[in-house]
């Protein structure tokens, strides 16, 4: 079904202010829990699930514009998608910075020890370097130096991104709670399911090469 | 003039009270599950009703010093799978477990298989507080007021036979009660085992209580083991049977993943588990980590069980 609003851009600067709101809810929660002892028995247990779940969750979100675009023909979602992904790099930041700070202590030894012995650390760890040039170049400028093509190339690392997340998700949980990286995989499956889907779909095979027509030779005395 | 039409609603069209009850489940893990994608509520934390007191309980020379975790902590924060996978799964779901009557079933290489009330156990020994350090394979830890009495008076009961050599446990594994055992993430029920000199030490416990009350259902009411040396899994929880056998159990979490978890299991800060280490521990109420202990600190107490035994191999 194709809808055709389209947002005046007083409604589409309050529309992404109210999707910022939004997006710095998860945030909010924790402080607030922070600071009024609510955040469980095991407080930076849980401030490490909750940001690395936002991450991802974020991560899913951005993924779904094109998508949801393409379905709903409303195009100017793509307007709100770089937000979205600098918010999913915004929680990345911060779930790396908890782990830095209140699981290793800024004890750099053992945190490089963690990151080449523990599998689940070292793609964690590698999905977030590989969100940082994507977060670096999300702006106007960045675009035109790159180059949309170029831009567009390196942006797409972002499956990788999710593909390495989901392996840091499903090493780090114990067999009882499988099912939440199960939902967390097959949701990016069907994302990226979707993008392999519209490749083929949009693929025109190059136009057959027509056998050369019978010319007929024309010699002209003068030109014509 | 009241004027009688039949109901509209046929009584087949009524949903079953089960089917009901089912779809309760389904909207509530579906809350649980939005819990855990970040969208739900805080964590649960200090809503447990204390239990019943339990009174003339002996002090223990066995007990730490160490301060006691916060009984909020204690209740509402742990592992129990039967009840779902989260921490605070436990205090939300075992709420519905019913403890009386229950009644545990002592068998396997005895001279006299046995079926004995939790009532007529309780008579069994005086109760204990035993104040136990007690350490998650995950790397928290806690320091727990356990009461209850030695295991060994169990077995000095149960009349076991020449051919006996080890001791299994067996937790309650009933759906209607605990939702999460119809999920097939571990091989239920819950069985969990010991060496027969490890039962025997008097470390081990068989607990009935917490704080100096009857312990609550989370914690694995009404009866459950504790083996501070080993990490917490060990301790399985609701007993409904202790089978003495010959040979070495084949407990739920070796049946799961032999690499990781291993039928000792003792605390050691040497041996990582295979994806994380183990050197360090989080005491729940502390902000920084504080070093593992060698046997979770009761290494002179229970080394001399593993003299001669590579730990590196039997984890």
């Amino acid at each position: 079904m194709k809808l055709s609003f389209s947002p005046t851009p007083a409604q589409l600067s309050a529309l992404k202010t109210a999707v910022f709101l939004a997006a710095l809810w998860p945030l909010a929660r924790l402080v607030h829990g922070a600071l009024v002892d609510g955040l469980g028995a095991n407080p930076l247990e849980y401030v490490t699930h909750q940001t690395g779940t936002w991450t991802f969750n974020f991560l899913l979100i951005t993924l779904t514009v094109t998508p949801l675009r393409q379905l709903s023909g409303l195009h100017w979602l793509l307007r709100l998608r770089r937000m979205l992904g600098l918010f999913c790099f915004f929680y990345a930041a911060l779930h790396f910075t908890t782990y830095l700070w209140f699981d290793q202590f800024f004890d750099l030894d053992s945190i490089a020890r963690d990151i080449l012995k523990r599998p689940f650390i070292t793609v964690g760890f590698a999905a977030f370097v590989l969100l940082v040039p994507l977060a670096a170049t999300s702006n106007q400028r960045a675009i035109r130096r790159l180059g949309g093509k170029r831009w567009q190339t390196l942006h797409r690392s972002v499956y990788l991104i999710g593909i390495l997340a989901a392996i840091h998700y499903f090493w780090l949980v114990k067999i009882t709670a499988i099912v939440y990286p199960l939902i967390y995989a097959a949701l990016l499956a069907l994302l990226l399911a979707w993008r392999v889907r519209s490749r083929i779909a949009s693929y025109r095979p190059p136009a057959a090469v027509a056998p050369p027509a019978p010319q007929t030779i024309r010699f002209f005395r003068t030109r014509p | 003039m009241l004027i009688r039409r039949p109901s509209d609603i046929l009584p087949s069209e009524i949903t079953p009270p089960a089917l009901y009850a089912q779809r309760r489940e389904f909207i509530k893990s579906g809350a649980a599950l939005a819990g855990a994608l970040g969208f739900g509520s805080l964590p649960a934390f200090a809503e447990s009703a204390h239990g019943q007191k339990l009174d003339g309980l002996r002090k223990s020379a066995l007990s730490t010093d160490e301060k006691p975790t916060a009984y909020e902590s204690i209740t509402s924060y742990g592992n129990f799978y039967e009840f779902g996978p989260n921490k605070d799964s436990p205090l939300k779901n075992a709420q519905r477990l019913r403890t009386r009557p229950w009644t545990i079933q002592i068998d396997g290489e005895v001279k006299r298989p046995q079926t004995v009330a939790i009532d007529d156990l309780l008579k069994w020994a005086p109760l204990e507080e035993r104040i136990y350090r007690l350490r998650c394979v995950e790397g928290w830890s806690m320091v727990v007021p356990w009461v209850g009495f030695s295991l060994a008076e169990v077995i000095r009961r149960a009349e076991i036979t020449g051919n006996a050599k080890y001791v299994e446990f067996h937790s309650l594994a009933d759906p209607e009660q605990m939702p999460y055992v119809r999920t097939p993430v571990l091989d239920w029920p819950y069985v969990e085992g010991l060496r027969l000199d490890e039962a025997m030490h008097p470390l081990t416990l068989l607990a009935v209580g917490l704080y100096g009350e009857v312990l609550p259902k989370q914690n694995g009411a009404p009866v459950r083991l504790v083996v501070p040396w080993k990490y917490g899994f060990k301790s399985a929880k609701s007993i409904v049977r202790i089978r003495f056998v010959a040979q070495q159990p084949k407990t739920a979490w070796v049946k799961s993943n032999p690499e990781e978890y291993g039928f000792y299991s003792n605390v050691n800060p040497e041996v990582d588990h295979p994806r994380w280490s183990q050197a360090q521990e989080r005491r729940i109420g502390d902000f920084l980590k504080r070093k593992t202990q060698p046997f979770n600190g009761y290494a002179e107490q229970v080394a001399r069980l593993y003299t001669g035994m590579d730990l590196r191999r039997n984890y």
